[in-house]
């Protein structure tokens, strides 16, 4: 190890002897929790370590995406140890790769929890990902912290979502935008899958029904396409007030770059996106976004104490020019809740920790204080970040908070 | 498309008209470098893509090295001239090692080339790192060109449209117009005899694939303009690429340019009346359809089997 890797490893350290004095009453020493009162279901849990999984794609096209939460997930890991690990336990990664193929996430998902014993995993990014390994979680009883602003129409018992169900994300946004840009007339445009779609479905409803807006268009994009000249001029033709965008993966930069070059930038035209994160930016360019509206619950850019230290813990770990974005703050989120609940629990069993963990604030987030609620879902608020040539986002707005619904009612 | 005035179709005309020859020469550039490997060596080169993306990364380092040093407004020459020799290098080493020992065998180049792809793409993942990246565009690329104002023609999309007629140009003078396109059409009409007048088939061989990656580092240098650059950029192009070269027929560059422009002005009207993925659905059948009839592509080759 690196002399830079250990100086971070101090740092981290002290972050966490800061961050624990809100997080943990006493000392907890791994004596006063003997092994065998704290696992009674033969988890990988010893008197000194338990192990915790982490299962995100470190190849394939989804590398791209979920590289971020896997540095988040391991920062806070080692942070974690740093102050002595949980219930006196030092915390043992077990990493697999989910290839970006979604039968490998149950297989892997399978193997962590079956063979390993793991007594948690960090994991999943995309929902197809999530749905594969979603039925091994519920089989073997295992526990999943999915950090991935995602469509919602789901909740497990053995599932925490650490990032927005589809409401959170989308109805304070438009509600902002309805209000704050007067805008009456939207065009709908998203990637061709299940989030995209099922977003815009809310989206409309949302739009006829409470802002009494109109939808002038509404338009799916095949995952990977880059040629956007045939759209963009019908958005010109139709002149909507707002662009809804939810465009993922290599098109999302097509999109904004043939935007762009198509003349509708940010001084002519208003959009606001569901899609576009500080990682995203990095290849679509500050100069193509420069003017144009993210709806996301963090932002780097957010001056809160807590967001200050994770910034500059998340950098001297994985290097200056790292950006962090939504994901990749809500994947930090998921050791710390398991640690919370853990100590809650007074157990690693499953059952204790997943009844333990609703009700419980975490009040030193990098994106500001969270609830866990019933659901498994998070209370949180939205942010509106506005793009800068720099690739980073002015907050210029932020709701209050938002209870998690992830079955919406009249959305349907 | 009623309830709008006639000045406001009249642009969109316009506007329509130019995404789809941008489309066009956007195929036609993608599908160029194929077009002579497959169509000219009959292999299927499925790391085309990754070849693309050697000349994406090429540009994006240039564009950073041009940064600093204050030249960003004119590195776009060096970076294609550079993307071009970098993915004819490449093409170099791998025909040696790999391509030249499968001649015989087509389908193993598919699933070779296929790995092949694979294992390129975890090197710009392990060396360039997971994120996208972008390339930082000269001010004069940026933006429109506006005739009137409502009209917007981007100029990164006139970009692509020169390039793609210069190389074009620059291959149809090859293959037509040179002693090497001589050699590189006799081999493929007759290798053998070829061979007994003297023309060194191998070496033949080895600069075509050259010269096939070569190009695809140049288009994928010109996608920096338009598209993303990361290590999977390859797969998003690899698929059309095919679609283009099958469709005009595998050994006709003739082919390759009827067939790029017709596959462009045919999705790029029906997306604009039909939603976008119905537009590309729609597009998918009608070239299904004509493959029915004409397996051999618009442009059959005049081989003699």
């Amino acid at each position: 190890m690196s002399t830079l890797n250990r100086r971070g490893f101090i740092k981290g350290a002290m972050l966490g002897a800061m961050m624990a004095a809100g997080l943990v009453t006493g000392h907890a020493f791994a004596a006063d929790y003997p092994t065998a009162k704290v696992n009674t279901t033969g988890l990988a849990v010893t008197d000194t370590t338990v192990k915790v999984g982490i299962l995100h794609s470190a190849t394939g096209t989804m590398a791209i995406s979920e590289t971020g939460s896997i540095q988040a997930e391991k920062l806070a890991i080692e942070q974690i140890n740093a102050m002595g690990g949980i219930l006196g336990r030092k915390i043992e990664v077990v990493q697999e790769d989910g290839a970006s193929d979604w039968p490998t996430f149950a297989e892997k998902a399978k193997k962590l929890l079956e063979k390993d014993k793991v007594a948690s995993v960090m994991g999943c990014w995309t929902s197809a990902s999530r749905k594969a390994a979603l039925p091994v979680f519920e089989k073997d009883n295992g526990l999943l912290f999915y950090p991935t602003f995602y469509e919602g129409l789901e909740q497990s018992k053995n599932v925490f979502y650490t990032g927005q169900e589809a409401t959170q994300q989308i109805l304070a946004g438009l509600d902002w935008i309805a209000k704050e840009k007067k805008a009456k007339t939207f065009y709908l445009i998203g990637s061709d899958y299940i989030w995209p779609r099922t977003s815009m479905k809310i989206a409309r409803k949302h739009i006829e029904q409470h802002l009494g807006g109109k939808v002038v268009g509404e338009e799916y994009i095949a995952l990977g396409d880059t040629q956007f000249g045939s759209v963009i001029n019908k958005i010109k033709l139709k002149k909507p007030d707002v662009i809804y965008a939810a465009v993922v993966g290599g098109s999302n930069v097509a999109w904004f770059k043939q935007l762009n070059a198509a003349g509708l930038n940010s001084s002519k035209q208003t959009m606001l996106t569901i899609s576009v994160t500080e990682d995203e930016v990095l290849g679509i360019g500050g100069e193509n976004l420069a003017g144009f509206y993210s709806a996301m619950k963090y932002f780097q850019s957010q001056d809160n104490e807590a967001n200050k230290k994770f910034v500059e813990a998340f950098k001297k770990r994985w290097g200056k020019d790292a950006v962090i974005g939504d994901v990749t703050q809500a994947a930090y989120l998921g050791p710390w809740l398991y640690k919370a609940a853990v100590e809650r629990a007074g157990s690693f069993d499953v059952d204790k920790v997943q009844a333990a963990l609703p009700g419980y604030e975490f009040k030193d987030a990098p994106e500001g204080p969270v609830t866990v609620e019933a659901n498994h879902h998070l209370t949180t608020k939205l942010r509106i970040g506005q793009w800068g040539k720099d690739g980073q986002a002015k907050v210029v707005y932020t709701s209050g908070y938002i209870k998690p619904d992830p079955f919406p009612k009249g959305y349907q | 498309m009623f309830g709008y005035s006639m000045a406001d179709i009249g642009n969109i005309v316009v506007m329509q008209g130019f995404s789809g020859l941008s489309m066009f020469t956007v195929l036609l550039l993608m599908a160029l470098g194929l077009a002579i490997i497959f169509g000219q060596m009959g292999v299927i080169n499925m790391a085309h893509g990754e070849f693309m993306t050697i000349g994406a990364y090429t540009t994006v380092l240039i564009s950073k090295v041009a940064a600093s040093y204050g030249f960003t407004n004119y590195y776009f020459v060096f970076a294609i001239a550079i993307a071009f020799l970098l993915a004819f290098a490449v093409g170099y080493f791998i025909e040696f090692i790999m391509i030249r020992h499968l001649y015989k065998r087509p389908l193993d180049t598919l699933l070779a080339t296929w790995g092949l792809s694979l294992v390129m793409q975890q090197i710009f993942r392990s060396s360039f790192g997971a994120k996208e990246v972008s390339a930082e565009l000269p001010e004069w690329m940026l933006g429109s060109f506006k005739p009137t104002p409502d009209i917007d023609i981007p100029i990164n999309g006139v970009f692509v449209m020169v390039l793609a007629a210069l190389v074009t140009f620059g291959v149809y003078m090859f293959m037509y117009k040179s002693r090497w396109g001589l050699r590189v059409r006799a081999t493929v009409q007759n290798r053998t005899m070829a061979g007994a007048v003297g023309i060194n088939t191998a070496k033949v061989d080895r600069v075509t694939f050259a010269l096939g990656c070569g190009i695809a580092g140049i288009a994928g240098a010109a996608f920096t303009t338009i598209a993303s650059t990361g290590p999977t950029t390859g797969t998003l192009y690899i698929v059309d690429s095919f679609m283009v070269v099958v469709f005009g027929g595998a050994a006709s560059i003739v082919g390759t340019i009827a067939s790029a422009f017709g596959i462009a002005q045919a999705q790029s009207i029906l997306q604009f009346f039909m939603t976008s993925s119905m537009g590309k659905v729609s597009t998918l059948l009608v070239i299904v359809t004509i493959l029915m009839m004409k397996p051999e592509g618009l442009f059959a080759s005049k081989l003699r089997k």
